[in-house]
């Protein structure tokens, strides 16, 4: 109902259809769209993990590393959209070297370097003490990288442990408001175009940081839950349950702003709806109505209602949130589809629409795309070597 | 006063029109500025002024033809064109600029009822407080001192901000080079004395382009 409301109550635009002639060419590609959202993972998985750190949820513990080096992970990745983006990839450092700073643009290299040195401080003391165990266990060249990794000094005692502890609790309770910033920053970068109707509304960048969490959550849930299941062994069911209910609760959230951002337009009926609505219903009908909002976000919103709601054997329970989570991944993912390209298949002149499909084998195809979604996935496979996530003895000591 | 006869008072008034006339041309040269040799101080007290008179445009496009020759334009990119404007008895308005009107338009009307019809040259705006200028995230975009806003292509990284900010679709990214790219007003021209490649172009005097003081005084006398 509220759909045919939304479809109909706007006043339908003429039969024509013009763009400006630039207007012919994309200017933000998928690379843009993945920018996004991998910096949400890297900003949601780094709340989950100070939850713990910071606010000392127990239940969290079990995930609380992991979540921190995926940070990491995804982190190191983040700028790889936008380097392959970029037409002169080799002025990139531009940005740091003569920024403007009447542009919001400029403050990114900033953010993220800012953040990097964060997170990767973070994850040297949360490991400090099994590196300082691995190099006195070490032999050879796994030794003296380990030893640079210790930084030459394996003092680890109880007052060492303590100053971790502390470092810890200081640099995680810092990195939530850089996480913030870092990814609120990017729905800023879209929310003050105001020459884009889809984009400008004060409301982006609160819409970014609430789908981060979201992002952040399920990627966490849905490869903790899966490794597990790779590896045969049990989750910690504690965590996986606050976990599943805070996703629950942060994509209502998020949803409910994206929505409510769109009823307010539509609600105001002023000449942006007249074109907006024709791009909900027409160019978005199938990636933004029938699957964001459709299948996804109703869908997993049904899904983690029965989870959170109602009780019912742990391995079904289990596999309906690691459905619901991958099922969020690719929400948030259309979100950042839907936001990034569908602002720009309006065309400025508000009388017609562009199209775009990425080609498979172009610079910024699909494949590219692909490639750098996956690697920070490779790459984390690889860090679980040099910083082990789980704790499998306790893992053995629950079944 | 008595000494002076017809003869000398004929003489007189000769000399001193010859006088205001030649005072009058003096001073108006003198405003006349020559951008060529203007230091940098007092190029930043001069302004352009380019005005198109949409009710004068035939839609020929040869100006854009002129501009893609001039700067090198590629194809599907546009630093000018034009559009042409259909409005039917019920008021329906139809828009259209095929491939920017690099070779005119055809006779497609939108139907036999149209009541109202024009052609809009279109170029960027060069706007006082640009958007474009604020969101360049390198300072590569910037407001030359006589106000042109301009892009230094070696300083560029070609990250598109400045497109998706600018309200009119004026700029793009030229993908062979890998920078923006946008209206200079001829810039290489102007400072020579010369109009911008679409102004000298243009047959029926559509684009005026000229130094913004004298300029409005034009401005004003025609409409």
């Amino acid at each position: 109902m509220l759909l045919c409301w939304l479809r109909y109550g706007g006043e339908i635009m003429g039969p024509t259809s013009f763009l400006f002639p630039n207007e012919v060419h994309i200017t933000w590609t998928v690379m843009i769209v993945l920018y996004p959202y991998i910096t949400g993972m890297v900003a949601g998985a780094f709340i989950v993990s100070s939850f713990y750190h910071v606010f000392g949820m127990k239940q969290l513990k079990p995930i609380a590393r992991f979540a921190l080096v995926s940070s990491l992970a995804f982190l190191l990745f983040a700028t790889v959209p936008l380097l392959n983006h970029l037409g002169k990839a080799d002025r990139a450092l531009n940005i740091i070297l003569t920024p403007n700073f009447t542009s919001a643009m400029s403050g990114f290299g900033y953010i993220y370097m800012a953040y990097m040195v964060i997170v990767i401080l973070e994850v040297w003391f949360s490991y400090r003490s099994d590196f300082i165990k691995k190099y006195h266990n070490a032999k050879g060249t796994v030794k003296f990288i380990y030893k640079i990794l210790i930084l030459w000094n394996d003092n680890d005692n109880d007052n060492t442990k303590k100053y971790d502890h502390k470092m810890i609790i200081f640099l995680g309770g810092l990195g939530i408001p850089v996480a913030c910033v870092l990814h609120g920053y990017v729905g800023f970068l879209f929310g003050s175009i105001k020459a884009n109707l889809w984009w400008s509304t004060p409301l982006m960048f609160i819409i970014f940081i609430f789908s981060a969490i979201v992002s952040g959550l399920a990627v966490l849930l849905w490869l903790y839950i899966f490794v597990h299941w790779l590896r045969k062994t049990k989750v910690n069911q504690e965590s996986v349950d606050l976990m599943s209910k805070w996703l629950w609760g942060f994509m209502i959230i998020a949803v409910t702003l994206e929505l409510m951002e769109i009823l307010s337009i539509s609600y105001e009926r002023t000449e942006k709806w007249e074109i907006l609505s024709k791009l909900i219903f027409g160019e978005l009908r199938w990636s933004y109505l029938y699957l964001q909002i459709g299948l996804f976000s109703i869908g997993s919103f049904l899904i983690l209602s029965l989870t959170s709601l109602f009780k019912m054997k742990t391995q079904y329970k289990n596999f309906l949130i690691w459905l619901s989570s991958g099922m969020l991944l690719l929400q948030v993912l259309l979100m950042r589809w839907n936001v990034v390209i569908g602002g720009q298949l309006v065309s400025k002149s508000l009388r017609g629409f562009t199209g775009y499909f990425p080609g498979l084998f172009e610079k910024e195809g699909i494949l590219v795309g692909l490639i750098i979604l996956i690697v920070p996935f490779i790459l984390l496979r690889y860090f679980d070597k040099l910083f082990p996530f789980f704790d499998s003895q306790k893992i053995s000591e629950t079944k | 006063m008595e000494d002076i006869n017809r003869k000398k008072f004929i003489q007189l008034c000769m000399y001193t029109s010859a006088g205001l006339f030649a005072g009058y041309f003096f001073g108006f040269s003198k405003n006349e500025v020559d951008v060529t040799n203007l230091s940098f101080e007092n190029l930043e007290k001069f302004d352009w002024g380019y005005v198109i008179d949409t009710t004068r445009c035939i839609g020929c496009g040869a100006c854009v033809r002129a501009c893609k020759v001039e700067n090198e334009v590629k194809d599907t990119y546009f630093r000018t064109w034009v559009e042409r404007y259909e409005i039917n008895g019920k008021e329906v308005v139809r828009v259209d600029s095929p491939n920017g009107a690099l070779s005119s338009f055809s006779h497609d009307n939108f139907d036999s009822d149209i009541v109202k019809a024009f052609f809009v040259p279109k170029i960027c705006n060069h706007c006082y407080n640009s958007a474009c200028t604020q969101v360049c995230p390198v300072g590569a975009s910037y407001h030359s001192p006589d106000k042109v806003v301009l892009i230094d292509k070696d300083h560029c990284v070609g990250c598109g901000y400045c497109v998706q900010a600018c309200p009119y679709a004026c700029r793009y990214i030229d993908h062979e080079v890998g920078t923006a790219d946008k209206c200079t007003l001829c810039y290489h021209r102007i400072h020579q004395g010369l109009e911008p490649a679409c102004v000298d172009a243009c047959p029926r005097e559509v684009r005026i382009f000229g130094k913004y003081v004298r300029f409005c005084m034009n401005a004003d006398s025609e409409f």
